[in-house]
């Protein structure tokens, strides 16, 4: 039997599109942040999980290991949690179980990006993704998987492109009141603005895409025991979930992302939840691509295959909804910024603090008891996700 | 709460200290058992799948084992060098993010012979140079044709074949 896991703290950064801090900097700011909160010292931590993309990014081998110091790292068991996008969620995963195992009572969580250094522009390094036989050949670019993604999706479901044009609307306002968006990416946009804005790769316009980011985040996680000995209101981690599929990404249709409901499948499993439409009550999916959001909750079994679009445009994701499912209140990666393995922990502690009451002006309407977060990565393949309660 | 991090932009980023690395790294991939097949197929105009008896998908890419069965693939097909568009796009962006006039529109093709669902990935040729005329001339479920390298000028490489092109319906 797994013991109970709780988390105590939570910290972030500013998210920034070139931070003048080391990866090392950011990410000591975000761990020593979580940890005043947790009101622990770094010698009460046992373990440290740490979250971070591509090694492209900094060029830096291992980058894992060279970052780990700012981790609070420094001479105890440490994990590095890598799947691309979805790592930011992964590493809380990874944490869960080490803690859940009963091998550790409390773990650091420390995810971190710092995108600026790659030049030209960190696009390149993604292409690296691609398979090198048959696929990078033709001149491939990051672009290509998601709008061919996104044109299958608008396909299948007759989605119209004012549909997938609200998500950037609705995030990029929802980013006005986080502390810590990135300058120039929240805003009050109308659909116009966003179908007006350049055409990248069709349908991708300029405005549905998240942008480079900067940033640390990290929490503090602990036993049952450690967590009632510091707190009268921990907030629970009830369910984790993760499924990769394959990386032959051509051979599936990818109208629907079957791994993220496998992911989904998992966690609601583990936390007990039969009807998550009415269990789940506030979720972050990620949000990358605009319509990447509506595309993770149907995954997240959230919404009838081909509903989502529907639902939003009558207001059910909305942070102000009464009956509906606030999603992406934060403002999500559209509206905050897209640091790739921090913006995935960004997800898990906004859920936290939706459910401690203490999100501020991004406090959601409805009453909260339950709230999800999930990220999603590699090459369109993995998903990752965790149920957090209070 | 005091969030940390010192933002900069770019004319600030130009006056702070920076250090600059170049890698160059180099590598030569083998193609291995089934690609190699594949790719000496591409040579002679010859498009190869694998099949897998226990499930009956016919694999493009081929591959020696079946990664849903987990067993051994058993059987080498020829698929037709036309087939349907399951998806595709019009990028106006290069590898780095600079920008190009003319778009290209690469397509996940799922080409006559293979399973349901069973696409490559390749680009779209002949359907025109701007927005309007590559949405106007392309549709998912189009059939397209590949238009190869001429055989001389083939090398074993998914490039012999240049693009995909419209089949026209015979009147």
């Amino acid at each position: 039997m797994a013991q109970k896991v709780a988390v105590l703290g939570a910290g972030l950064t500013k998210f920034m599109r070139r931070a003048k801090e080391t990866g090392k900097e950011l990410s000591f700011e975000a761990a020593r942040m979580a940890l005043e909160e947790a009101n622990m010292d770094i010698s009460e931590i046992d373990c440290v999980v740490m979250a971070t993309a591509p090694d492209m990014f900094d060029g830096v081998h291992m980058k894992g290991d060279w970052l780990s110091d700012g981790a609070g790292a420094k001479r105890k068991p440490y994990m590095r949690s890598y799947v691309g996008g979805g790592s930011g969620v992964f590493a809380i995963i990874h944490g869960w179980y080490l803690v859940a195992s009963g091998l550790f009572d409390t773990c650091l969580v420390v995810a971190e990006e710092k995108m600026s250094s790659t030049m030209p522009h960190p696009q390149g390094a993604f292409n690296a993704i691609y398979d090198q036989f048959l696929e990078r050949p033709l001149g491939v670019n990051l672009l290509w998987i998601f709008s061919l993604e996104m044109m299958r999706y608008m396909h299948v479901h007759k989605i119209p492109l004012e549909t997938i044009a609200l998500v950037s609307v609705k995030n990029k306002k929802n980013g006005l009141d986080h502390p810590c968006t990135q300058k120039g990416i929240a805003g009050n946009y109308t659909v116009k603005d966003v179908l007006n804005s350049e055409v990248i790769a069709y349908p991708v316009h300029r405005l549905m895409v998240s942008p480079v980011t900067d940033a640390a985040a990290a929490i503090v996680i602990t036993s049952e025991h450690e967590a009632k000995r510091r707190t009268d209101k921990p907030i629970w981690i009830e369910g984790v979930g993760w499924c990769l599929d394959t990386s032959y990404w051509t051979n599936r249709d990818l109208y629907y992302p079957k791994y993220v409901e496998y992911a989904a499948r998992m966690a609601y499993e583990m936390a007990g939840i039969k009807d998550p439409r009415k269990e789940i009550h506030v979720v972050e999916p990620y949000d990358p691509f605009a319509y990447k959001e509506l595309h993770h909750l149907e995954g997240l079994l959230l919404a009838d295959k081909g509903e989502a679009p529907k639902l939003l445009e009558k207001g059910f994701w909305d942070r102000d909804t009464k009956d509906g499912i606030p999603s992406c209140p934060s403002g999500g990666l559209l509206g905050v910024g897209n640091p790739i393995a921090a913006a995935g922990l960004m997800k898990v502690i906004e859920i936290y603090l939706q459910l401690k009451g203490e999100a501020g002006k991004r406090q959601v309407r409805r009453e909260v008891k339950r709230g999800l977060a999930q990220a999603w990565g590699d090459l369109m393949q993995v998903g990752t996700v965790v149920i957090l309660s209070k | 709460m005091k969030f940390e991090g010192t933002p900069l932009d770019s004319k600030q980023f130009a006056k702070e200290l920076n250090v600059e690395w170049k890698g160059k790294l180099e590598y030569e991939w083998d193609c291995g058992i089934a690609l190699s097949k594949f790719m000496e197929g591409l040579k002679e105009g010859k498009i190869l799948a694998r099949k897998c008896y226990a499930c009956g998908r016919v694999m493009i890419p081929p591959r020696m084992f079946c990664e849903s069965c987990f067993r051994p693939t058993d059987e080498w097909v020829e698929l037709k060098d036309e087939g349907e568009i399951l998806t595709f796009s019009v990028s106006f962006v290069n590898w780095d993010a600079s920008r190009r006039k003319k778009p290209e529109v690469p397509a996940v093709i799922r080409l006559e012979g293979a399973s349901e669902n069973m696409g490559i990935l390749h680009k779209l040729g002949e359907v025109g140079d701007t927005l309007e005329e590559v949405l106007k001339n392309v549709k998912i479920g189009m059939k397209v044709k590949a238009v190869w390298k001429k055989e001389k000028e083939r090398e074993g490489a998914i490039t012999d074949i240049l693009y995909f092109k419209p089949v026209k319906r015979k009147k």
